[in-house]
């Protein structure tokens, strides 16, 4: 093929290739057609680097108008490289996508993500010297390293938060105004080498550490329990960042594909924010975590109430509707399956069972209907808040697992909580509660739960799967 | 200063038109999906932002053979995109398989 055909080959390919994205990501949205739509997307991003890879043509105009398209030949060396590069992503990033457990879904999304962002990162700093001068391809190339670097930092913090390394926000003396300064000076920093005329690499990559310390600096003081909402933004970021890239080569998958992310990424972080009731600054800038807030004061009246697991047994067999509250203790302890035998158990006797899935349980949005649909709990049976809130108060037992500031009263009763507003389950509707916890602590969010202290609260102890096995087993005695 | 706006403008219709009309796409799509779908669809909008792999392939591509620091960025960046994309994909892929039963 000559190699103006060539040429408009992968122009046809990036086409595709950005129908797949939006189609793809159409078809995500519903459960129906949402896997074929993740596989499509990916068939159009697999065509479109086959393209990038053994399509190498430019398309220059020539100063009378006519365009000519030029091809070369790279060494071999750099084919090379590039597919021992893509065996070995492959690979590591293969295995490591299906041998990881469900629970820890949502880490390895941030550590993907960070990926993305670091690539992006890298890409600026290689492109930085052969442009000097050109203010439109330094602004993508800057923009787009100090973006790509935010999010890759950003997305390590908030791998280890989720993972539980680092348990506590760190908030430094004022973190609002050293975090509002260093990202000004980053953005000034960034001007300068944009318009500055300067090409020493020595600033690029002090540039590309001040990048990174801000993006360490930006997820540190944020709550562990607002790590999706952290994801979600630092996704889009990766997004404008590859957005960027595709801008300084005129390419437009990369554009496509990256603005794509961005958009969608940001209405999904603010979705999110609606779910919990907070306004986005609210996360960023804090009063959430685990310090020692308004909420910590509250008076505590009245005490805990311990429970056996045969009482536990018993209440549960002799009621006629059971509504089951998962959260991320559940999730913690492995303890789906187990979940899914004593619903079937009690179905079997005739008690009706549903979850109660509130929008954020778990660490991401959605992350227990992930989790319970893994130990073929039937879809039907998960009934989101707004559904189940009415119902609660026929309820006999609400069984509450590893869940705790998704039903604490304080969101609706206790103004100086740190959580007021936020939407819960209203358990305390129900005519008995059980709550099972690993011990007394408070939740992510740091803040003391007033449902324990409920006269119609009883407390089971212990790990959930531990807990509720044994639950089970007490339930087939009484059979 | 006006002038200068119109000037840019004009200069990257194409391009504006293109980045504007992606960003309502963006936006449209995702409207009005339901809750138990978000994690999913963050992971699957993840895996697609690992098409700036693109540019690191064009990098790779356009680098001199015997410039060794470029050569490791490059073989980097190269790796680094291809995670974001295949593990992106593959985790999207195990968590939407749990939906497809019954």
């Amino acid at each position: 093929m000559t190699p103006d055909t060539l040429y408009h080959l992968r122009t046809f390919v990036y086409l595709f290739a950005s129908v797949t994205f939006v189609i793809g990501l159409k078809r995500m949205g519903n459960p129906a057609t949402a896997r074929g739509g993740n596989l499509f997307a990916a068939a159009g991003m697999i065509l479109a680097i086959i393209a990038t890879i053994f399509i190498n043509v430019k398309k220059n105009v020539l100063a009378d108008g006519t365009i000519a398209y030029i091809q070369s030949q790279p060494a071999s060396i750099i084919y090379i490289l590039i597919f021992v590069a893509i065996a070995l992503g492959t690979v590591i990033g293969w295995t490591t996508a299906k041998r990881v457990q469900m629970t820890r879904m949502p880490e390895l999304v941030s550590m993907f993500n960070g990926m993305g962002g670091a690539c992006a990162a890298l890409i600026g700093l290689m492109e930085f010297h052969h442009n000097t001068g050109n203010t439109g391809a330094l602004i993508a190339i800057i923009l787009g390293m100090i973006i790509g670097s935010v999010s890759f930092s950003g997305s390590v913090i908030a791998y280890l938060k989720l993972n539980g390394t680092m348990q506590k926000p760190v908030r430094l003396p004022s973190y609002n105004i050293i975090n509002s300064v260093w990202m000004l000076a980053m953005f000034v920093f960034g001007a300068y080498m944009i318009l500055g005329g300067t090409d020493s690499m020595l600033l690029l990559y002090l540039l590309f550490a001040v990048a990174l310390a801000y993006g360490i600096l930006f997820v540190i003081p944020i709550g562990g329990a607002d790590m999706p909402v952290v994801i979600s933004l630092l996704n889009s970021f990766t997004g404008l960042a590859a957005a960027f890239g595709g801008f300084l080569y005129g390419n437009k998958v990369m554009l496509t594909g990256g603005i794509l992310v961005g958009s969608a990424g940001t209405l999904l972080t603010i979705v999110m924010c609606k779910a919990m009731n907070r306004p986005l600054s609210n996360v960023i800038f804090g009063a959430f975590g685990g310090s020692t807030d308004a909420g910590n004061t509250t008076d505590v009246k009245g005490s805990i109430k311990d429970m056996s697991v045969s009482d536990a047994a018993v209440l549960l067999n002799y009621s006629k509707k059971v509504v089951i509250v998962p959260g991320y203790g559940l999730a913690v302890a492995q303890a789906q399956h187990v979940i899914h035998e004593l619903e079937m158990l009690l179905e079997e006797r005739g008690v009706e069972v549903k979850y109660a899935i509130h929008p954020v349980a778990g660490r991401m949005p959605g992350h227990m209907n992930v989790l319970l649909a893994e130990s073929n709990v039937d879809y039907s049976k998960l009934v989101e808040m707004d559904d189940i809130n009415p119902e609660l108060e026929q309820t006999d037992v609400v069984l509450v697992v590893g869940a705790n500031d998704v039903v604490n009263p304080a969101a609706k009763t206790d103004p100086s909580s740190p959580i007021y507003g936020m939407p819960i389950l209203e358990v305390d509707k129900a005519k008995n509660i059980i709550v099972n916890k690993r011990s007394m602590s408070a939740g992510y969010a740091g803040i003391e739960n007033l449902l324990f202290y409920n006269p119609k609260t009883s407390m089971l102890f212990g790990d959930a799967k531990k807990a509720l096995s044994e639950l089970v087993n007490e339930l087939k005695t009484l059979g | 200063m006006i002038e200068q706006i119109f000037e840019f403008i004009g200069k990257h219709e194409e391009m504006i038109f293109f980045i504007l009309l992606s960003v309502f796409v963006g936006v449209e799509v995702i409207g009005g999906v339901p809750t138990v779908l978000h994690t999913p669809l963050m992971s699957g909008a993840n895996a697609i932002h690992g098409v700036v792999i693109v540019g690191a392939i064009i990098v790779m591509l356009n680098l001199e053979p015997d410039n060794l620091t470029g050569l490791i960025l490059g073989f980097l960046a190269v790796v680094l995109g291809t995670l974001n994309v295949v593990g992106g994909f593959v985790v999207t892929d195990r968590m939407l398989e749990m939906f497809k039963k019954k």
